[in-house]
């Protein structure tokens, strides 16, 4: 990854200040036209599915409230659903960004690393021995699961004198969650409880989560995000290398901490509210890059925008081929996002590829 | 008698060791190595053991007395049906899955020089669970149609997987296992999508399929099975031979007079098809195929593929395992690859830090 040389202010550059500045407007406009294709997709998660209803209906039911059968529908069903769609989407997103800089590492995804399969472990565990069936109880266990998880995976890969190669950290995850997968499948097979509770929650899915279920993983996502924002800054300089880092100023130990801290509760509430979804980490830093070039500070608030397009645009797809049933969105985004990864893993360089 | 020695050029590693027997006119000559032979025959001891204690203990126990009166077809009626008809096939399958994984890993990661080219770790296990899962559950097949589908699976995603790593006419070690991680991913997710659509009673039973089991396994599955490594095991171990020169590089065998191209071919197909007949027979179990060559090297320190070594230590890793998986828990009866995935992979974790710690892979 090359380095964002234009971590210097944006106004205070030596070079060129009105080439800068339009490359600072055609990334402002690149943001909104982001926007404005969130809002679409959101407003078309709303209208489309097993009933669909025309976009007038959405926004008549969303002004006037639950006056009608698609009132209904919409206000209790897809309302939470998509806003359920655009939290964990950004959040996925945003903690792919933090893995891939932490780890300068371009194949770094919640999935690959085994973080997902850390909460789905620790979520298996609570539904087994404490029989926590409520969000609120084994959002925590996620947390802690991811936490663990992605340490281990870290320390795995970072072993020996060549440290922690983008190859080493996706075996040390696959071996990771091979493990987590085969303990899964030993709880679930003694208990069909859980099996039939996890099947479900195992694959992915945005359909029939309660609006309660938001409410409790707002606020983690939203905090997770904002520690994002705040250290794009530092992400930057995380980029150059560790020494170069130190002697820009930065303090790399506590970049890696908080980004640690971030990873895990983006991951953790973001699994513990809809199942294990992989790919989205990694697929849209990738999308983001082209437009942004490696400046995180751009990077973390276009993958905010354009984490929630990928999943509810999954979601509504899954809706759409397979009616009058849906396909989970973790099936559709696997599909989409493995071909990335192995487009990715044919033609970057990726040292000892 | 004499040791030869010859060094790779790559690693500077003995490539041949062991010491020779000729007869005075040089006419005829064997190479063996002491220390393989007294790892098999440990290892066939412990095999034999395991064999003893599974088919003699249980929930009616038979003394060993009366297991081998009955083995050589005397003995009570009710020890025959729980000998004969109940634990043997058992015993049998799990050494010829065990064997036949054994020997496919010792030949993969030989022909791919990399400790973790395994057919569990490229895209195999997963493109056979898949066509198995489809048939179970969309075409409710018998077990001969779930065989056949997740055969013909876990061929077509190796053959997808091995062009898709094809980039400027070779393939490369790690590529090949990055791109069977991301196909592996896509579909494990196609799995878990049916095993959603299904009942959950299918969905139960194609679970117990996908972590592979030799619980109610019977004489039928084992007659085809041992039919296979009959054909199978000659070729392989006679085609692997070469396999320590190959190992030095195409060139240096080429040089040496290996018909390079079709000992590769050979040796590809054949280990394919040993482990889709263990696949075919108890489901993908998981990491045997991974760990057993690698618990070979240690022991026998010696060079080449080491394809007999691997296939005992496989039989002895499985009907071990097995024989744990029915104990572990009283009253349940964990399929083995239950158990074989959380020590295997555990394995594996330990495996690549220790690989990468001393800068090997």
């Amino acid at each position: 990854m090359s380095a964002g040389l234009d971590t210097a202010p944006a106004t205070g550059g030596t070079t060129a200040p009105a080439a800068r500045r339009g490359v600072t407007a055609a990334r402002l406009l690149g943001l909104v036209v982001a926007g404005g294709l969130l809002l679409l997709v959101v407003l078309l998660s709303i209208a489309v599915g097993a009933k669909p209803i025309p976009l007038s209906g959405v926004i008549h039911a969303l002004t006037h409230g639950e006056g009608s059968v698609d009132g209904v529908v919409i206000l209790d069903l897809r309302l939470p659903r998509t806003v359920l769609g655009v939290a964990v989407g950004a959040a996925l997103a945003v903690a792919g960004v933090l893995m891939q800089a932490l780890t300068r590492n371009p194949l770094a995804d919640p999935g690959i690393l085994g973080v997902n399969a850390g909460a789905a472990v620790a979520v298996v565990f609570a539904i087994w021995i404490w029989r926590f069936s409520d969000l609120t109880d084994y959002v925590w266990f996620a947390f802690l699961g991811a936490g663990a998880a992605s340490v281990l995976v870290y320390l795995l890969g970072s072993r020996g004198r060549s440290g922690a190669t983008p190859v080493r950290l996706a075996l040390a995850g696959t071996a990771v969650s091979a493990v987590l997968g085969a303990v899964i499948s030993f709880i679930t097979l003694l208990n069909p409880r859980v099996f039939d509770q996890f099947r479900f929650w195992g694959v992915g899915a945005l359909s029939g989560v309660d609006a309660d279920v938001i409410w409790q993983v707002l606020p983690f996502l939203v905090l997770g995000t904002v520690l994002a924002l705040g250290m794009s800054g530092s992400l930057n300089a995380l980029a150059l290398g560790d020494e170069t880092a130190r002697a820009l100023g930065s303090n790399v130990g506590l970049t890696r901490a908080l980004g640690a801290v971030a990873v895990t509760l983006l991951c953790g509430a973001a699994t513990a509210a809809v199942g294990p979804i992989g790919f989205v980490g990694l697929t849209v830093p990738h999308m983001a890059r082209v437009v942004t070039g490696p400046d995180h500070r751009w990077l973390v608030p276009y993958s905010i925008l354009l984490g929630p397009i990928l999943l509810l645009g999954s979601d509504i797809v899954g809706r759409v081929i397979a009616r009058p049933g849906e396909i989970q969105v973790g099936i559709i985004t696997a599909f989409v996002g493995a071909p990335v990864f192995i487009a990715l893993v044919r033609r970057r360089r990726i040292p000892e590829l | 008698m004499s040791a030869p020695t010859v060094a790779s050029p790559h690693t500077g590693d003995t490539v041949l060791r062991g010491r020779v027997l000729r007869d005075p006119d040089d006419r005829f000559s064997v190479r063996w190595h002491p220390r393989t032979l007294l790892v098999c025959g440990v290892l066939t001891g412990i095999v034999l053991v395991v064999a003893a204690l599974s088919l003699s203990t249980g929930d009616y126990p038979v003394p060993l007395r009366r297991v081998v009166e009955t083995l050589l077809g005397g003995g009570r009626t009710i020890d025959h049906f729980i000998v004969v008809t109940l634990r043997l096939p058992r015993l049998v399958a799990g050494l010829l899955i065990g064997a036949a994984l054994g020997m496919s890993g010792a030949v993969f990661q030989s022909l791919s020089r990399n400790p973790l080219g395994s057919p569990d770790i490229v895209g195999f296990t997963s493109g056979a669970a898949t066509g198995a899962v489809l048939e179970i559950l969309v075409f409710h097949g018998g077990q001969f149609a779930i065989a056949s589908a997740a055969i013909l699976g876990g061929l077509a995603t190796a053959m997808v997987v091995y062009l898709l790593s094809f980039t400027r006419g070779r393939v490369a070690g790690y590529r090949l296992i990055l791109v069977g991680i991301g196909i592996g991913a896509m579909l494990d997710s196609v799995t878990a999508y049916l095993l959603t659509r299904a009942t959950l009673y299918d969905a139960q039973n194609a679970q117990v399929w996908l972590i592979g089991s030799l619980n109610g396994v019977g004489w039928e599955v084992v007659v085809p099975l041992g039919l296979a490594l009959v054909v199978l095991t000659p070729v392989t171990v006679l085609a692997g031979r070469t396999l320590g020169w190959l190992e030095m590089g195409d060139d240096v065998a080429k040089g040496l007079g290996i018909p390079v191209e079709r000992t590769r071919l050979v040796l590809v197909v054949t280990a394919t098809a040993l482990a889709a007949a263990a696949t075919a027979a108890a489901g993908p179990i998981a990491f045997v195929a991974l760990a057993a060559p690698q618990l070979c090297k240690p022991l026998t320190r010696a060079s080449g593929a080491q394809i007999v070594p691997a296939g005992i230590m496989g039989a002895a890793l499985l009907t071990l395992s097995d024989y744990g998986a029915q104990r572990v828990i009283p009253s349940t009866q964990l399929p083995v690859g239950v158990m074989t995935g959380v020590v295997g992979g555990a394995y594996l974790c330990w495996l690549l830090a220790h690989e990468w710690k001393t800068g090997r892979a």
